[in-house]
């Protein structure tokens, strides 16, 4: 009987009481953020009641008004889909960058592993998030800009850990067998080495979706998000000045980044798990 | 009355495992002062007899049935805080890998300390004092400065000793030692070996020795016990298990020992070379500073040979010798310093790109590890066609061939659509020779391609070697640590030593007559030989 890796993993993964919670979690976020707008059409940016109305008071605005007599709710799903999708999209992009980076550098070594490095450590000096404010202070704040302003800035750990996963798996003698087989650097890199490098990206890069969100909402609540756009650090930004009157306006867009982000951690911490070899190994 | 005793053991495994008990109605004793062998091939279960006396079983398994009974008591189950008590003090155990056994950043010292300290005996400045005695009583070269030593700065044999010193220095009445001389140079492993002898002299201890290697039987036992499959198959004395088995499986196991003898060997005095290695140099800087020279070593240092079509050449050396580094040189997976391999009119060691790559073809290798030579997240069926594919040849084609080969080596086809993990060592070797083959090589290199496999498999994939090199005209380097293996297979043995090609010559010539001292001590430290001797007029006598 021939089970793939892939299909083991996931019964692994499927035992992870923590894990399996995490991701009906983000289940839910991802079908508000797909399908909410279409059933809540209205722009979240309109003025529906009147101002700081508390939540569950009004049966038609469950989770009431905001300074300017918003519907919070209607923020919320709008913002599901900004949070996610500049979670997902820079993760993403950052996988563009550091992945090529770091297994360049980690299987060829020498000069072309020092010069990437060094440019890596450049990136890595540097606070990442005042590297974020200072590039958004540069370019306009427009949501395209902001996704790639956190990949900018979240990319070198990428980098740093394929290149450790390829320089201990160049050694393996199945890379050898694939250089005399004839195979040509990049054939090895894309087909040998990467995808048994694979299990802790994937790791890596579901805590970095969660890392994105965040940084996304300090942005907007320090004012440098997209004005156009809603999303949940706005939400929480624009209610920080009444946190003390209307402490919902704060809150509430506040568990769902906690939720969000606890759910993507879950997710990782049970995905190192099931893609763990130690583990692996021990059940064959 | 015996030291140890044990009564019907079962180990039951955890749900989903090949069998459902690791081992099952063992019963055995242990006498004072006597050696005890447990021998098996991997899986056999040898190791959870003796973890289970030790109370280390890993998680999920657990003994369901038997008793071990040491001191007057059944110590199986005993609670944690009890078994602590017994573990070093009454039992001590050694380990196959001394280096992954020790604390790396601990001296060596503190390391033998630190096992009175664990049951609050001595003050500190006694502790450090025994230990120097317990190093010397090991015969740790250079006591004094090895106690301050930390674990990397030891060779592989001095690292065993000290752990030897740490299972003695409570002075237990019983030693477990699991395969303390399987990650040994033949040399050292003798070494190790009449240490162990003396010490159970000296101090009348019972010995747990696990082994699968039936020249250390051969060599130290008193008494042998062969397990398979979890059950104990034959145990008796020495002589009468290895001389005249009474089991199948036993004979099986004795028979599939290689013998030192070379075989019926042809001579290639007139077929031509194919492969042509003159200089050979390649040196490897390690360490060096500003204030500080680097270390060099000549791993391989002007090494000439020709090889002959049809031929097998056996590199043997110790590890370090420079025998791996040479194949690897020959291939150019490692850059030669300097020299030239010559293969049909072509300087492999000056090929750069393209050229290099469709050159390489010619000349393939077989790995030693056959858990780390193919990719475990590809097919058999892919890791099959990958060369050829590079190649140029049309997938369909490649996967016809594959398929071909696969029925080569002794697999069924179908093989294709399963991933490496589903295979035995054995069978992933198989694979292993199929991927080299898959380019129609006319050289193979095999870098200890039979060393971590058991015995009987060993056997197998030997003759299949042997079969494949007939069928195809093949000429073999055959890099091996193994004086045994390299007898059985090859034409021509040259010995290598720190780097440097100090014999080479027909296999009789250089296993019976050996001019070189070197070759001399390696070909004394092999265990078992009186035993071959012996088995010889048993099976001469009929």
């Amino acid at each position: 009987m021939t089970r793939s890796p892939l299909i083991l993993a996931w019964r692994r993964f499927a035992q992870n009481r923590g894990a399996v919670i995490g991701l009906a979690i983000l289940l839910v976020v991802v079908i508000v953020a797909l399908l909410g707008p279409t059933l809540m059409p209205q722009s979240p940016w309109r003025m529906v009641g009147r101002p700081f109305l508390p939540p569950l008071t009004d049966g038609a605005l469950p989770l009431g008004t905001d300074a300017v007599g918003r519907d919070v709710l209607t923020g919320l799903v709008h913002g599901a889909r900004v949070s996610l999708m500049v979670g997902l999209v820079s993760t993403m992009v950052a996988l563009l960058i550091g992945v090529p980076v770091g297994a360049l550098a980690g299987y060829f070594g020498g000069w072309v592993d020092d010069a990437l490095m060094r440019f890596t450590e450049f990136f890595q000096t540097i606070p990442s998030f005042a590297l974020a404010i200072v590039l958004l202070a540069i370019f306009q704040p427009s949501l395209f800009w902001i996704i790639l302003t956190i990949a900018i800035v979240s990319w070198p750990p990428v980098a740093r850990l394929v290149r450790g996963e390829v320089l201990s798996l160049r050694t393996r003698e199945y890379i050898e067998a694939a250089i005399l087989s004839g195979q040509t650097s990049l054939q090895i890199i894309i087909r040998q080495v990467l995808p048994n490098a694979l299990p802790p990206i994937i790791v890596l890069a579901s805590l970095m979706v969660a890392t994105a969100i965040l940084l996304e909402s300090s942005l907007s609540f320090l004012g440098l998000g997209d004005p156009n756009v809603m999303s949940w650090g706005y939400m929480i930004g624009a209610a920080r000045t009444v946190l003390r009157t209307a402490w919902w306006l704060s809150f509430i867009p506040g568990i769902a980044i906690l939720l969000t982000v606890l759910a993507l951690n879950l997710i990782g911490e049970g995905l190192n798990d099931a893609l763990n070899p130690r583990l692996q190994r021990r059940e064959e | 009355m015996s030291l140890l005793s044990i009564r019907d053991l079962a180990i039951a495994l955890p749900k989903g495992a090949d069998r459902p008990h690791a081992i099952e109605n063992v019963s055995f004793d242990l006498a004072e002062g006597e050696i005890l062998c447990i021998v098996g091939e991997s899986g056999s279960g040898k190791s959870m007899s003796a973890n289970a006396v030790m109370g280390l079983l890993p998680e999920g398994v657990n003994p369901v049935k038997g008793s071990v009974n040491f001191e007057g008591g059944d110590i199986l189950g005993l609670p944690e805080r009890a078994m602590q008590a017994i573990r070093g003090r009454k039992i001590g155990m050694i380990f196959q890998e001394p280096l992954s056994a020790l604390n790396p950043l601990m001296r060596i010292g503190a390391q033998i300390a630190e096992v009175f300290e664990a049951h609050g005996l001595l003050t500190p400045g006694e502790r450090q004092r025994r230990a120097l005695e317990l190093l010397r009583e090991v015969h740790l070269p250079d006591p004094e400065k090895a106690i301050r030593a930390y674990p990397f700065q030891l060779s592989g044999g001095q690292r065993q000793r000290v752990m030897i010193a740490m299972a003695l220095a409570l002075q237990p009445s019983i030693l477990i030692a699991d395969e303390p001389t399987t990650a040994l140079d033949v040399t050292t492993q003798a070494q190790i070996l009449t240490l162990i002898e003396e010490l159970r002299q000296k101090r009348g201890m019972g010995v747990i020795f696990i082994t699968h290697d039936f020249g250390v039987v051969a060599d130290i036992a008193d008494r042998v016990i062969v397990m398979e499959k979890g059950l104990i198959v034959e145990q008796g004395a020495v002589d009468d298990v290895l001389l005249r088995a009474k089991h199948p499986y036993t004979q099986k196991l004795v028979r599939a020992i290689p013998g030192i003898t070379a075989g019926e060997k042809q001579d290639f005095e007139a077929a031509p070379v194919i492969l042509k290695v003159r200089d050979l140099n390649k040196t490897f800087t390690t360490g060096g500073g500003w204030f500080k020279a680097p270390r060099v070593v000549h791993a391989v240092n002007k090494v000439s040979f020709d090889l002959r079509t049809g031929e097998t050449i056996g590199i043997v050396g110790e590890s370090g010798s420079g025998k791996s580094t040479c194949g690897r040189c020959i291939v150019r997976l490692i850059e030669p310093d300097g020299g030239s391999v010559e293969m049909g009119g072509v300087d492999m060691a000056m090929l750069k790109g393209a050229a290099l790559r469709s050159n390489r073809k010619r000349i393939q290798m077989i790995f030693q590890d056959p858990f780390s030579s193919l990719n475990p997240r590809a097919r058999v069926g892919r890791i099959l066609t990958e060369g050829p594919i590079a190649h140029g040849t049309p997938r369909r084609e490649a996967r016809e061939r594959a398929r071909e080969l696969l029925e080569l080596v002794g697999l069924d086809a179908s093989a294709m659509k399963r991933f490496p993990h589903e295979f035995s060592g054995g069978q992933r070797q198989r694979i292993g020779i199929a991927r080299a083959l898959a380019l129609d090589p006319d050289i193979l290199i095999a870098d200890e391609a039979v060393s971590a496999l058991d015995v009987s498999i060993q056997a197998q994939v030997l003759d299949l070697l042997a079969d494949l090199k007939t069928r195809l005209n093949l000429s073999m380097l055959f890099i091996t640590h193994d004086l045994r293996v390299a007898a059985q297979v090859c034409d021509r043995i040259m010995v290598m030593q720190h780097g440097k090609l100090v014999e080479i010559g027909p296999a009789g010539k250089v296993l019976s007559e050996p001019e070189h001292p070197y070759t001399r001590s390696l070909l004394d430290a092999i265990p078992g030989k009186a035993y071959e001797q012996a088995l010889k007029q048993v099976v001469e006598a009929g």
